[in-house]
């Protein structure tokens, strides 16, 4: 039985297609992000799982029942918002009991409700107070609380940071991922934030142009992006894709830039395919950080680059090297020393890198 | 369990669906409801103007007219030809636009500079003067009447058009000047910085930058003095009477002059006669119309 | 010099307008409230009389009469204007079809004069020819509605007129109040269960609060210098049934040459709206300074 269970769903405004035959699974207790840039529909998507857009094909499950006709209300799910929509004229306290209220419960189970959340998110001390008399981080809190006293399946969050601050948003999501921790719920979470997406899902759906790119664990959606939408989504700065063809030679294979005539080895690399690879037009892609200035490994690939450019950002540096006319980014300590406009030798560390099909953008 | 969770799901759905459609059923019902409220005045006055005075005395007010007959029309804009007591519309709407064109023209100048000053070019107090100026709108006229009444003598236009362009130009820059402060303080004052530095000066940032892009509030403007200045009673038959009346005096003269039998034919003619100008402004320009209403909604 | 007049353009140029409101809005009220403290009839005189006029005026039959019907205009115009104001805001807020041509129908009276409206109802109220006439043809013979010449009804009918004309107004302002409420606040409603009517009840009515406020103040001005309306409709009669302050006012200056009288009751409509409006203003400031 699956937690929540979407199916072959698409949706249009208008002529407008917003998603396009979105399948999905969710075990319990697992924390899902939808990540993508803005317009991809991943909240049109989170509204539909809530039950707030209807849906033109396919179908939502949740706990194997098809819910998609089925009243937000009567949904089991709860939401937390970008503007918290804390209600303006209520205090915290009938804020956080409104829903329990509708759902006509008990007195005496909305009060052991309240008292066990409040005091959980540390809120109880703010029960009589109005919206307007929170600070951000605690009209966060009271937002979340609101979802958590109903105790719903799935909870739902849309981009629940983004109105906060830096430093307040690196504490609340801290405190968000404990609260998953602690409370082992069944999250859906929306964000274009990759930080907030790498560090608080089991899994994590990159959506763009409302069809999902690749639904994973954090670590493959890093290291094996599935195509270069991805690749070049995740990652700051993101992953140098550089263009050239493959060539097969007695059994080895090898990525040859355009442009350069350097046999780049291929070795151990996990081909979807491995037939028809010669000739094949292909992008390589190697992440900044993959790139080293010290042969720390057997493994790596030595090459010699031009530098052109150094950005210096604290900790780190980016600097920007020519590899047969294409920028390719590399990023160091700011303690290692580079010579612009002058050739340089650096490392490859081959094990990271991925390749995809210049024609498909597919990972191969 | 799960099969019948399903179907309680279904009578939902259901239940729900017939309670939406009935819903639905009486909020149509009454929005129309209340729409026929609003437009059966219109409505009367229109079917009551083109019918002859026979038809009226034998329908009823929904009685559609048995003709297309615009003679009450005709005799509310240019009279019966006959000379004394004949009263008629046509030269008080001429006066009434005589009036309209240079209040609204001064009263909307003097606000924009008022406007741009206020929020582009502030000195120290200059809350104080809005405020001084914002209590202009709120202010009952009958304060200001009979001062107004000797002024005008003194200044020898009373009764005249020209006294009414002055008294309504006076009464419009506290609405005037509310609009465009508002309007200028959401334009960026960084505008006006670096015009400051390109060498522009006092004016030529007002005319030349400023007043480019004040086309939605000079609208709203207008049409709120046009509207205003055109409807107005009040000043119109305390400072003016005969010949340099404006139009809602002289309307309001031949409704109730009471020298022969009443036509209520050419009474709803007048009526929209009087009304059409702001009506067609109303419905050109509805958006401009309603915005100027919710701000500079102190005024009646 | 030239360096002197730069430096204070600005202020040159804001002068006109500060000047002309000085001069005709403080000045002349300044003036009429002097007037009112002497006993001035055709011409004004200077000399100080005290408090005369005000007893006078609060003396006058025909001035109580018009407080009384200001108070009863005021209190239904009010009541009537904001419920179908709000529910009309409220039912147009369902996705309706059509909505723009309702929201027109509705508040096209606000584009026409108060004497226009007044005319037209005039004739629709007519006793004998209007409707009247209209629902004794549809059956029922022994109908009258007589109110624009029953003294004790008369008031009414400016009501009804005063509504038709201002309701459409408060719909525009509560709409417009409806919509700027967050999307996510709906949503959030919506998945805490809460029906229809509880969403409007509980959630989006108690945040309208400045716009009561905003209709209550505007509506009270409104009714409070009520004027045209009057004149249009009933000239205060019958006899001086249905006069109002600012009736009063203009007819006690100019047709009975009291010029002191009247301006006493021009200070009290004065005060009465100041009463109403200083609060207003306040609110509106610090609302505006918090920002």
């Amino acid at each position: 039985m699956k937690t929540l269970k979407i199916k072959e769903l698409s949706k249009n405004f208008g002529t407008t297609e917003v998603l396009r035959k979105i399948n999905l699974e969710i075990d319990e207790g697992n924390f899902l992000v939808l990540l993508g840039p803005s317009g991809c529909g991943k909240s049109t998507l989170l509204n539909i799982i809530a039950g707030l857009e209807t849906i033109n094909e396919g179908n939502v499950f949740i706990d194997d029942y098809n819910v998609s006709k089925v009243e937000p209300k009567d949904r089991n799910i709860a939401m937390v918002f970008q503007s918290y929509a804390l209600y303006p004229s209520m205090n915290v306290r009938e804020n956080m009991i409104f829903g329990l209220k509708q759902a006509k419960t008990s007195k005496e189970k909305i009060e052991e409700q309240l008292e066990k959340v409040s005091k959980f998110l540390q809120v109880d001390q703010l029960l009589e107070r109005k919206p307007s008399q929170l600070s951000g981080g605690q009209r966060q809190r009271v937002a979340i609380g609101r979802a958590l006293v109903r105790e719903p399946r799935i909870f739902l969050f849309d981009e629940p940071l983004s109105n906060l601050d830096a430093k307040l948003r690196v504490e609340m999501r801290r405190e968000i991922k404990k609260l998953h921790q602690q409370l082992k719920t069944t999250v859906v979470y929306v964000t274009h934030d990759q930080t907030e997406a790498m560090s608080l899902g089991t899994n994590i759906a990159i959506m763009n142009h409302g069809v999902i790119q690749q639904n994973d664990t954090p670590e493959n959606i890093y290291n094996k992006p599935s195509n270069t939408f991805v690749a070049d989504f995740i990652g700051s700065p993101s992953m140098n894709l550089i263009k050239g063809n493959l060539k097969e030679n007695s059994g080895d294979i090898f990525f040859v830039a355009s442009g350069s005539n350097l046999e780049v080895p291929i070795k151990d690399y996990d081909f979807k395919d491995k037939s028809n690879l010669n000739n094949k037009e292909v992008f390589f892609g190697i992440r900044p950080e993959h790139i080293f200035f010290k042969k720390l490994h057997e493994t790596y690939f030595e090459i010699t680059l031009r530098a052109d450019l150094s950005e210096y950002i604290g900790h780190e540096q980016i600097v920007t090297f020519d590899y047969a006319n294409q920028e390719v980014l590399a990023k160091f300590s700011s303690t290692i020393k580079i010579e612009l406009a002058k050739e340089i030798r650096l490392y490859f560390d081959l094990t990271q890198a991925s390749l995809f099909d210049a024609q498909t953008q597919e990972r191969i | 369990m799960q099969d019948s969770l399903q179907s309680t799901y279904k009578q939902l759905e259901q239940k729900s669906k017939y309670t939406n459609i009935f819903l639905r059923w009486f909020l149509y019902f009454i929005l129309i409801l209340f729409a026929s409220y609003f437009i059966f005045p219109l409505y009367v006055m229109i079917v009551t103007s083109l019918k002859t005075m026979e038809e009226i005395r034998q329908g009823t007010l929904l009685t559609w007219p048995s003709a297309l007959n615009f003679d009450s029309w005709a005799v509310a804009w240019g009279g019966r030809g006959y000379g004394a007591g004949d009263t008629f519309l046509k030269p008080y709407f001429w006066n009434s636009i005589k009036m309209v064109v240079p209040a609204v023209f001064f009263s909307t100048f003097i606000g924009a500079m008022a406007g741009y000053v206020l929020t582009k070019w502030r000195f120290k107090g200059d809350k104080w003067v809005f405020l001084f100026l914002l209590f202009g709108c709120f202010i009952p006229y009958q304060a200001i009447l009979l001062p107004m009444a000797r002024t005008l003598g003194v200044l020898g236009i009373s009764n005249s058009v020209i006294g009414l362009v002055l008294v309504h130009t006076v009464y419009g820059i506290p609405f005037t000047t509310l609009f465009f402060r508002n309007f200028y303080v959401s334009i960026p004052t960084e505008l006006v910085k670096a015009a400051r530095i390109d060498g522009a000066g006092f004016f030529k940032i007002f005319f030349k930058i400023l007043l480019p892009i004040s086309a939605p509030i000079i609208v709203v403007t207008v049409i709120w003095q046009f509207t205003q200045i055109w409807n107005d009673f009040l000043f119109g038959s305390t400072f003016s009477f005969g010949e340099a009346a404006p139009i809602q005096v002289a309307l309001n003269n031949m409704v109730l002059s009471s020298t022969s039998v009443k036509e209520y034919n050419v009474d709803m003619a007048s009526a929209i006669i009087a009304g059409i100008p702001t009506l067609i402004v109303y419905v050109l320009a509805g958006k401009y119309f309603i915005r100027g209403l919710t701000s500079g909604a102190v005024k009646g | 010099m030239l360096k002197w007049l730069e430096k204070n353009l600005p202020k040159i140029v804001m002068a006109p307008a500060v000047g002309l409101i000085g001069w005709f809005v403080y000045g002349f009220i300044l003036w009429t409230l002097y007037i009112s403290f002497t006993n001035s009839k055709i011409l004004p005189k200077y000399e100080l009389w005290g408090f005369g006029q005000y007893s006078k005026l609060w003396a006058s039959r025909k001035w109580l009469i018009s407080v009384d019907n200001l108070l009863i205009f005021t209190a239904l115009f009010l009541i009537f204007c904001i419920v179908i104001g709000i529910l009309l805001a409220i039912f147009l807020d369902q996705k309706i079809r059509a909505e723009g041509l309702l929201r027109t129908i509705y508040l096209y009276p606000m584009a026409l004069s108060f004497i226009v409206t007044g005319t037209a109802w005039k004739w629709i109220l007519n006793p004998t020819l209007g409707i009247q006439k209209l629902v004794v043809d549809w059956g029922f013979e022994n109908f009258t509605f007589d109110w624009l010449v029953n003294r004790e009804m008369a008031i009414y009918t400016i009501v009804i007129a005063g509504v038709w004309q201002s309701a459409g107004f408060v719909m525009a302002l509560f709409l417009a109040g409806l919509r700027s409420v967050e999307d996510e606040i709906i949503k959030a409603a919506k998945i805490d269960g809460a029906s229809l009517f509880t969403v409007y009840w509980k959630i989006l009515l108690p945040m309208m609060r400045p716009v009561f406020f905003t209709s209550f103040v505007i509506l009270v001005h409104i009714s409070i210098k009520s004027y045209d309306l009057i004149v249009a409709l009933t000239q205060g009669g019958p006899g001086i049934s249905t006069t109002m302050p600012a009736l009063y006012m203009t007819q006690t200056a100019f047709h009975k040459s009291q010029v002191g009288l009247s301006a006493a009751s021009a200070m009290m409509m004065f005060m009465a709206v100041a009463a109403v409006i200083i609060p207003y203003l306040y609110s509106e400031l610090r609302r505006e300074n918090a920002r």
